[in-house]
């Protein structure tokens, strides 16, 4: 029990390996602030492409987000960061995660806006475009703000989830959260560190899934 | 003698293969209130949205204050605000209170102050009798003051027609009254309004011209007394049979 105890929940070792864990949370935190509001800005754009009434232009924009749904993040960002250099393109860390980010993210983000827009009903539109509002301030006043209300559960678990992929930048040796904590556990032979930096996703996330359970609820009632 | 507030010629739309309006022509005049009854599927309620190109017609012109609708040159937003509609299931927006939904547009397409907008949308509440209702969101309100709102919302706007696409339909029977209540107002303050409904008593006493419409033509059209007592035309004499029974 004092062995377990010692492997993975040393106080001594985590007071150790806190400064390098913390600035690999900044890290994370950094991480998310570029991620998630490119993820958003992305994804809407994504929702508004797929109402263009041109069928090519659907179509094209429905393959997209099928492609980058399909494919494994952590395939996409080994390929945007390790891969697109024999192209001549050579990203910093943070710039490849951003790219590989906001072409999964989007098209997720998008099927949830998507699906919000889709519950606002056509009476909607009518009425607003009746009263001369042209499309654009339709969507912006009328339809955008009641479909984000309707699908915001699913826009913070797609967050949650969002942070918790930040975890993939590891991989290319963006040294978030995960990657320090993980560098702690190799100086100090002892899986405590790792411990400490779940308890911070922990902190981060809990939070939110618990606003999302609140919000299911006050919806379903 | 003025020309027709709304004047629309040779419309025709087919949804698919299906015509759902063959060649339509009607005049509305100022103040006149013109009432459109019909089966189901007979397209009133088509015929209603394409006098602001909600629903896109295939041919024909309509002028609205000798304004053409289909000309490509013309503003279509510009002009939907001088078009007020009134829905069946309201379409209030959620989202916003009863002040705002009268508002939006008095912001966002006449280009109001948020000040001026609010003072010209109590107005608007004012006339439907849901002035103490400003803060009050649709969710809040009964449906015949949802309603009374929404027409408030094509009040506000000026119009210088008002379509009413059934605006009684959704309503429990004792709601109905408090909104032709408001109808009838209009009416008295001059406004000119095309309405599509089987409020029969309302129309009896109230409407100027009854238009009886079947598989997307006019088939009769007469003052109210006239069609619901001696119609013409045997599809009139039948459908009124079934609506008065």
């Amino acid at each position: 029990m004092e062995a377990l105890l010692n492997q993975f929940f040393n106080l001594d070792i985590m007071a150790r390996a806190l400064p390098l864990v913390l600035t690999g949370l900044k890290q994370t935190l950094l991480l998310c602030i570029v991620v998630i509001p490119l993820g958003l800005a992305g994804g809407l754009l994504v929702a508004l492409l797929s109402l263009v009434p041109w069928r090519v232009f659907r179509w094209a924009t429905i393959l997209a987000i099928d492609f980058f749904r399909a494919v494994p993040p952590l395939v996409l960002l080994i390929f945007v960061y390790s891969g697109l250099p024999f192209a001549g393109i050579r990203l910093t860390p943070l710039a490849a995660v951003a790219v590989a980010f906001l072409l999964n993210n989007s098209s997720y983000y998008g099927e949830v806006y998507r699906a919000g827009i889709e519950s606002v009903g056509r009476g909607q539109w009518d009425a607003a475009r009746s009263t001369g509002l042209t499309l654009t301030q339709t969507l912006r006043n009328v339809v955008l703000p009641q479909a984000i209300r309707n699908v915001l559960p699913d826009l913070i678990s797609n967050t949650v989830e969002v942070v918790k992929l930040t975890s993939l930048a590891s991989v290319i040796a963006l040294p978030e959260l995960l990657y320090s904590a993980d560098m702690a556990r190799s100086l100090t032979f002892n899986t405590s560190p790792i411990v400490l930096a779940a308890g911070f996703y922990l902190l981060m996330l809990w939070p939110l899934v618990r606003l999302v359970s609140r919000l299911e609820r006050r919806i379903a009632s | 003698m003025t020309g027709p507030i709304l004047d629309i010629r040779g419309l025709r739309k087919s949804f698919g293969h299906v015509e759902v309006l063959r060649g339509i022509d009607l005049a509305v005049k100022p103040q006149e209130l013109v009432f459109i009854i019909g089966p189901s599927g007979s397209g009133k309620s088509t015929l209603l949205r394409c006098c602001n190109r909600l629903e896109e017609p295939n041919a024909g012109t309509i002028l609205v204050d000798g304004v053409d609708l289909m000309d490509r040159r013309t503003n279509i937003n510009a002009m939907r605000r001088h078009i007020g509609m009134v829905f069946q299931s309201f379409n209030l927006y959620p989202h916003l209170s009863a002040l705002s939904n009268v508002s939006l547009a008095l912001r966002k397409v006449v280009k109001k102050s948020r000040a001026e907008a609010e003072a010209l949308a109590l107005t608007a509440l004012e006339r439907v009798g849901l002035r103490e209702k400003a803060k009050s969101y649709p969710s809040e309100l009964s449906g015949g003051q949802q309603q009374r709102v929404a027409i408030a919302r094509a009040l506000a706007l000026e119009p210088t027609i008002m379509l009413f696409d059934e605006p009684t339909s959704a309503l429990d029977p004792e709601l109905v009254g408090s909104v032709l209540g408001v109808m009838r107002e209009l009416k008295q303050d001059g406004m000119t309004m095309l309405v599509v409904s089987h409020e029969m008593r309302f129309a009896r006493d109230a409407a100027d011209r009854v238009i009886f419409m079947d598989h997307g033509l006019i088939v009769e059209e007469a003052p109210p007394s006239q069609i619901f007592t001696s119609p013409r035309e045997p599809r009139t004499r039948t459908f009124i049979a079934e609506l008065t029974r």
